[in-house]
Order: C-alpha cells, then sequence, then structure tokens
C-alpha cells in the first residue's frame, strides 16, 4: 500500500471533494495565494479559482459565521482556522448558531459545514497557540467532532465529514502533519462515531486520540517487551463518542488507562472516566486511570513545554499506579 | 429626524427620495400607480396585524402563556413591513430577536407563530425556539437571533450562496442599533463589502440598546450612514415611521444588489413605544420622549393618510381591522388549543 504523510491525506480528501461536488468551497485565513499556513491547500486556488478558494480577511467570527449561512442555503463550505486558539473568536459563531440553529428551527435547517483547525501543543509557539479546544466543542450538542492520527484516518474522517449534513469539526494534530501512513489507493471512508481498536491485548487497554496516540503506542510497546499483553484504542472521534467499544475492551482486560495531550482537566477524557465508572466499574479492577498534560497555560521553553505535555513515561506511570503493570 | 429619507453617500443621493419630496418615487404615494391600492391596503393590513399580534401575545405573556423573554416591536412595524414588501420569495430575510414583526410582514402563518410563542407542538419550531427564535425555511425566513449582532454573519452566508449560484436574489438583514459595537458587526460589513455580497444591512435604529441610549454609547452620535463610508457601502436614512419612505428606500437599494452593485445599508429611524421586554421599567428615558414618538405611529397615522389619498375608504380601513381581529382571536385559540410537544421531541432535531 502506498505511503504518504497526514497533510497528503488531509489534501486528497478536500481535493476529491473540491472535484465531486460543486457545493463544496473552501474559505479560511491565506488558504488560496499563500498556500495555507500548514500548506494543506497548496495549489488549491490555481485549479479550483477565487470563487471556491476563498482567501478571508482575519475575521474569524464573520468568516466561519458566513460558513453558516452558506451552508443554511445548501451549499457545503469547508472552513479553516488558522489554529484551533483561534476558533475562540468564533465560538459564538459555532456554538450558538452552527450547532444551535438545526434544534431551534425544529429541524428546518441544517449545517453541513466541515470546519478544520491545527490542533495542540508541542512546536514552542506559546500559551495562545498550542491550545486543544475540540475537548470543549465535543461537549456541544449539534456538533460532531472528529481527530484523526493516521494519515489512513485523516482521509477517511475527512470524506465522511464533508458528506455529514451537520457541523463536523476536524481538529488536525499539527504534530502529525509530515506523520506518514499507508493510505490505499481505493475509496473507502470512516463512519464518524467509531473507535479504532489498532492494537488487539487481554490485560490492559490503553484508549487515545490524535497526537496522544503517539505516547500511548510507545507505551504500548515497552509494556509488550515486558510481556504485557495490551490493547489500544484510537477514539478518532470525539462526539459522539464510541463508549461501547471501550466497555468491550474493559470487559476483556478489566483495566484502562485514557489518555489525553490536550490539558488533563475537563475535557473528552473526563467524560470517558466518568462514563465508564457508570458502565464498566464491575468488570474493571482498578480505577480507570487518566493521563493528560498539566494544567497550566502552555509554555514556550522547549523543556517546560515538553515537560506540560503528556508523554509516554506519564502512560508508563499511570499504568504502574493503577494496576502495578 | 429626518422626515422621511436623507442620503450619506453620493451615489445613492440621486434615487432616494422621500416619498413626499420625490416626484415619482418608486411605488410611493402616486396616484397614477392604479395596482398601488390593494398594495397601500395591504401594508397597512400588514402593520395592523403585526399590532394586535403582538398585543395578544402581552396579553398571553401576563397570563403565563407564553414563556421566557417577549421583545415587542410596538412601534417599529412601518420598518418592517415596508422593507420586507419590496421582496421576492427567492430572497432570504434574517432578523433578530425582536423579530415577529419582520415574520409576520413575510407571511408566516399567524397561527403556528402564535403557537410558537405558547410553546405548542403546532409552532414554526415544534415549540422548540420560542419568541426569539422564529423560522420559517419554506418562505426564506432564516431566524430570529438573539445574540446581538450574530446573525450578521449568518446572512452574509446566505448572501454569499446567492452569489455563488449565481442568482440575483438577494439577503435581507435586520439588527438594531445595539448590534453596531459588537466586532462581529464590522467584521461583516467588511466581508460584505470586500467580496460584494447581495446583501441588504438594515438597522432599524429605535434609538435605544435594552436601557442604553444609542447616544450614551456610540462614539459617532445617533446617525450611522456617515460610518459606513469606512466600507464603502452605499448608505442611506430613512423615516422608520413612515412605511412608504421605508419601502422606497428599500427598493432602490434592492435594485442596486440586484444588479450586482454589492451591499447596501439603510437605517431606518424608529421607535419601540413600550419597553425592551415585558419586565422593563422603563426608567432609562421619559414619558416626552415616548409620546413624541407615539404621535407618529404609523398603525394609527397611516389610515388616515390613505382616506385623505382617496387611497382607502373608511369602510376599507374597517373591515381590515374586522378582519384582523377575527385572525387574531383564532390564533390565540388555535396556540391554546394546540398540544404541548411530546417528551420524546427532546432527542429529535439535535443532528440532520
Amino acid at each position: 500500500m502506498p505511503e504518504i504523510v497526514l497533510r497528503e491525506a488531509l489534501k486528497r480528501g478536500l481535493e476529491e471533494a473540491l472535484e465531486n461536488d460543486p457545493r463544496v468551497f473552501m474559505m479560511g485565513e491565506d488558504i488560496g495565494e499563500y498556500g495555507g499556513a500548514y500548506a494543506v491547500t497548496d495549489g488549491f486556488l490555481k485549479k479550483f479559482g477565487p470563487e471556491r478558494i476563498k482567501d478571508t480577511p482575519i475575521s474569524e467570527q464573520a468568516f466561519l459565521g458566513a460558513g453558516i449561512g452558506a451552508a443554511a442555503a445548501g451549499l457545503r463550505p469547508i472552513v479553516e482556522f488558522m489554529s484551533i486558539s483561534f476558533s475562540l473568536v468564533a465560538f459564538d459563531q459555532i456554538v450558538n448558531m452552527a450547532a444551535n440553529l438545526r434544534y431551534m428551527s425544529g429541524g428546518q435547517i441544517s449545517v453541513p459545514m466541515v470546519i478544520r483547525a491545527p490542533t495542540g501543543a508541542g512546536v514552542q509557539l506559546g500559551a495562545t497557540h498550542s491550545q486543544s479546544f475540540e475537548t470543549w466543542l465535543a461537549e456541544v450538542p449539534g456538533m460532531k467532532v472528529v481527530c484523526p492520527s493516521t494519515p489512513y484516518d485523516a482521509l477517511g474522517l475527512m470524506r465522511s465529514a464533508i458528506k455529514d449534513d451537520n457541523p463536523v469539526l476536524v481538529a488536525e494534530p499539527a504534530l502529525l502533519y509530515g506523520a506518514k501512513g499507508e493510505v490505499p489507493d481505493e475509496y473507502y471512508e470512516i463512519e464518524i462515531g467509531k473507535a479504532d481498536v489498532t492494537r488487539e491485548g487481554s490485560d490492559i487497554t490503553l484508549v487515545s486520540y490524535g497526537y496522544g496516540m503517539h505516547p500511548t503506542n510507545a507505551a504500548a510497546n515497552t509494556l509488550a517487551e515486558r510481556g504485557v499483553s495490551v490493547e489500544v484504542i484510537d477514539l478518532r472521534s470525539l462526539s459522539p463518542i464510541d463508549m461501547d467499544a471501550l466497555v468491550a475492551s474493559v470487559q476483556k482486560t478489566n483495566r484502562i488507562v485514557v489518555v489525553d495531550t490536550a490539558r488533563r482537566r475537563g475535557g473528552v477524557m473526563a467524560e470517558v472516566a466518568a462514563d465508564l465508572q457508570q458502565r464498566a466499574s464491575e468488570w474493571l479492577d482498578g480505577p480507570v486511570m487518566r493521563v493528560g498534560s498539566v494544567d497550566v497555560p502552555w509554555p514556550y521553553n522547549r523543556g517546560l513545554e515538553q515537560e506540560v505535555l503528556a508523554a509516554v513515561a506519564d502512560v508508563l506511570a499511570a499504568v504502574a499506579e493503577g494496576y502495578g503493570l | 429626524m429626518a422626515s422621511s429619507t436623507k442620503s450619506s453617500s453620493k451615489s445613492s443621493s440621486k434615487s432616494a427620495k422621500s416619498s413626499k419630496n420625490g416626484k415619482s418615487g418608486a411605488k410611493g404615494l402616486d396616484e397614477s400607480d392604479v395596482g398601488a391600492r390593494t398594495d397601500h391596503l395591504e401594508l397597512f393590513r400588514q402593520m395592523y396585524l403585526i399590532r394586535q399580534f403582538e398585543i395578544a401575545c402581552g396579553e398571553n405573556y401576563s397570563k403565563g402563556l407564553i414563556g421566557g423573554f417577549l421583545h415587542l416591536y410596538i412601534g417599529q412595524e412601518a420598518s418592517g413591513v415596508g422593507a420586507i414588501s419590496t421582496l421576492r420569495d427567492d430572497d432570504y430575510i434574517v432578523s433578530h430577536y425582536r423579530d415577529h414583526g419582520h415574520a409576520l410582514a413575510r407571511g408566516l402563518d399567524i397561527n403556528r407563530s402564535m403557537a410558537e410563542l405558547f410553546g405548542r407542538s403546532t409552532g414554526t419550531s415544534k415549540g422548540k425556539g420560542g419568541s426569539m427564535h422564529l423560522f420559517d425555511v419554506a418562505k426564506r425566513f432564516m431566524g430570529g437571533h438573539a445574540i446581538v449582532a450574530g446573525q450578521l454573519p449568518l446572512a452574509a452566508g446566505l448572501a454569499l450562496a446567492q452569489q455563488y449560484n449565481k442568482t440575483d436574489a438577494l439577503t435581507m438583514c435586520f439588527f438594531g442599533d445595539g448590534s453596531t459595537n459588537q466586532g462581529i458587526y464590522h467584521e461583516t460589513m467588511n466581508l460584505a463589502a470586500i467580496w460584494k455580497l447581495p446583501v441588504l444591512f438594515f438597522l432599524e435604529n429605535n434609538m435605544y440598546g435594552m436601557g442604553s441610549s444609542i447616544e450614551r454609547v456610540r462614539a459617532g452620535g445617533i446617525d450611522f450612514c456617515p460610518s459606513m463610508a469606512t466600507y464603502g457601502i452605499p448608505a442611506v436614512e430613512v423615516d422608520g415611521m413612515d412605511v412608504l419612505a421605508v419601502r422606497e428606500a428599500t427598493e432602490i437599494a434592492v435594485e442596486r444588489i440586484r444588479k450586482g452593485d454589492g451591499p447596501q445599508f439603510i437605517e431606518a429611524k424608529t421607535f419601540r413605544f413600550v419597553g425592551h421586554s415585558l419586565s422593563d421599567g422603563q426608567k432609562y428615558r421619559g414619558q416626552e420622549e415616548v409620546k413624541e414618538w407615539e404621535e407618529r405611529d404609523p398603525v394609527a397615522t397611516f389610515p388616515t393618510r390613505l382616506i385623505e389619498m382617496g387611497l382607502a375608504t373608511a369602510d376599507q380601513i374597517a373591515e381590515t381591522k374586522a378582519s384582523v381581529d377575527e385572525a387574531i382571536a383564532k390564533a390565540v385559540e388555535f396556540a391554546e388549543q394546540s398540544p404541548e410537544p411530546d417528551l420524546s421531541e427532546i432527542h429529535n432535531d439535535v443532528f440532520a
């Protein structure tokens, strides 16, 4: 199977949608002439023209809101934030409009819009550019939220997101744009709301998503070397969350550690942990252990930032503390 | 206060004349305009309908049959009715939380609108929206919106779709003076201007954002048109108490948008005779001011004007009123007798 990087996988998903559906167009800051801050849309302006690849002013509220209006009128906009931290500027539009419109109109309006945004820390951008607000938006009814960790998932989830008739946030781990992985030429999609058991095992379950899969997979390798049979689950979708897959895994392994490289407090894994203790405590041999990044604003200094970022040592420590493995 | 329209941009000064001063206003009070008779009476009917609908809303709010907040449009009817009368069926309308008037002027079913306020299953949003969130997509009425200024980019996006689909349809966006100090207001004006979107920004300046007079909270004073030069959006001010002046000014703006001239801005100076909502004691303004504006009440003065001009008879006015009164009574009855939403509805309409 051919190998491509995650950036290319996203690009392929966007490109085929633009080619196949005239209702699809893109908006964002510097996605056209400049080619996109992370080069995902490089070459699109030339190929699809300025009507479909729209450079916007630095006005997140206005262009995100305009995306909602265009979607309500039947188009299928794909709107890019240069960083998920910038989504805060437009949260009113995302929550009050995109997510609420369908409900408060009694089902009359749908908002088939994709919001793309690079997410996560690790590249020394400091407090305002390193956050992971997919965890906040995963709480909002009416929103779907996905976050891929591999090129394969990135393409499959992007295809589903664009076809979905609801607002879908595709959180793109900024550290993974250059990550390589196998992607088949044959068409496939990945259903939003389905987790992926990426490694089967019987002693303990490790669950994460996005960039968090890296320390999680590394911890699984180390544990395997010690003879521990590890099951690894990639959530892929943060809203809806595939709790059934997690409960099924716990029934098999009786142990679970949830891992997030976003800040530990609140967030998706708090939700997962709370649901697990309610739905799976009878099968658990110990507490649902949580790993997350330190609850401080993201520091700039590399040493400080790496210390804050949840890492493989933190996962192994949680496994040892919770289950003595 | 402008008696009807005045212009702040060179491009609009020629055509945006008042119905009183203009020699041949597009569809103003021109007796040679034969087809205008029913039009004029229909304008009155709509204004009267909105007034009576809202009086009924107030009564039923006091009885506890309508919940939440209730923001009435009483006094501002000429603005919405005049503006919306210029639109085609394929145009979109986006409104703010004081949305009953716009909804009814667009022809939303009064029974279903009243039922929505009562929170009943027969309501326009099946009882899930309420007073501030009336929608009827079939009529391209894309909502009352209750985060101040939040509806502006929605309108820009609807207009973007109209432009993208290469139609000459447009989007009319209503907002109040209170929304103009939000950042998103300025972002949207800029975006609409650089993309030449077919959107009509219709400011209903009723002089107060809740209890704050616009004079107190805006650096530029009470007139908005001069500020639109910043965006290069042609702007015209109109007397929002004069339904014909509003209609005429709007027709001109609409025509320009359909030609591809990009966004246009109208400021209608208007006034709500009642509080911000029904819980407003109006400590922030004197009754003198209210009385002064009430003398120009469009619902009270327009019939007299029509009769004087020979465009309607006293009998026609009386018949119109009687039929509206009957329809309102039926709407209240319909709402009261409609069932509450089934609890199973809670989980419907979250996702498409």
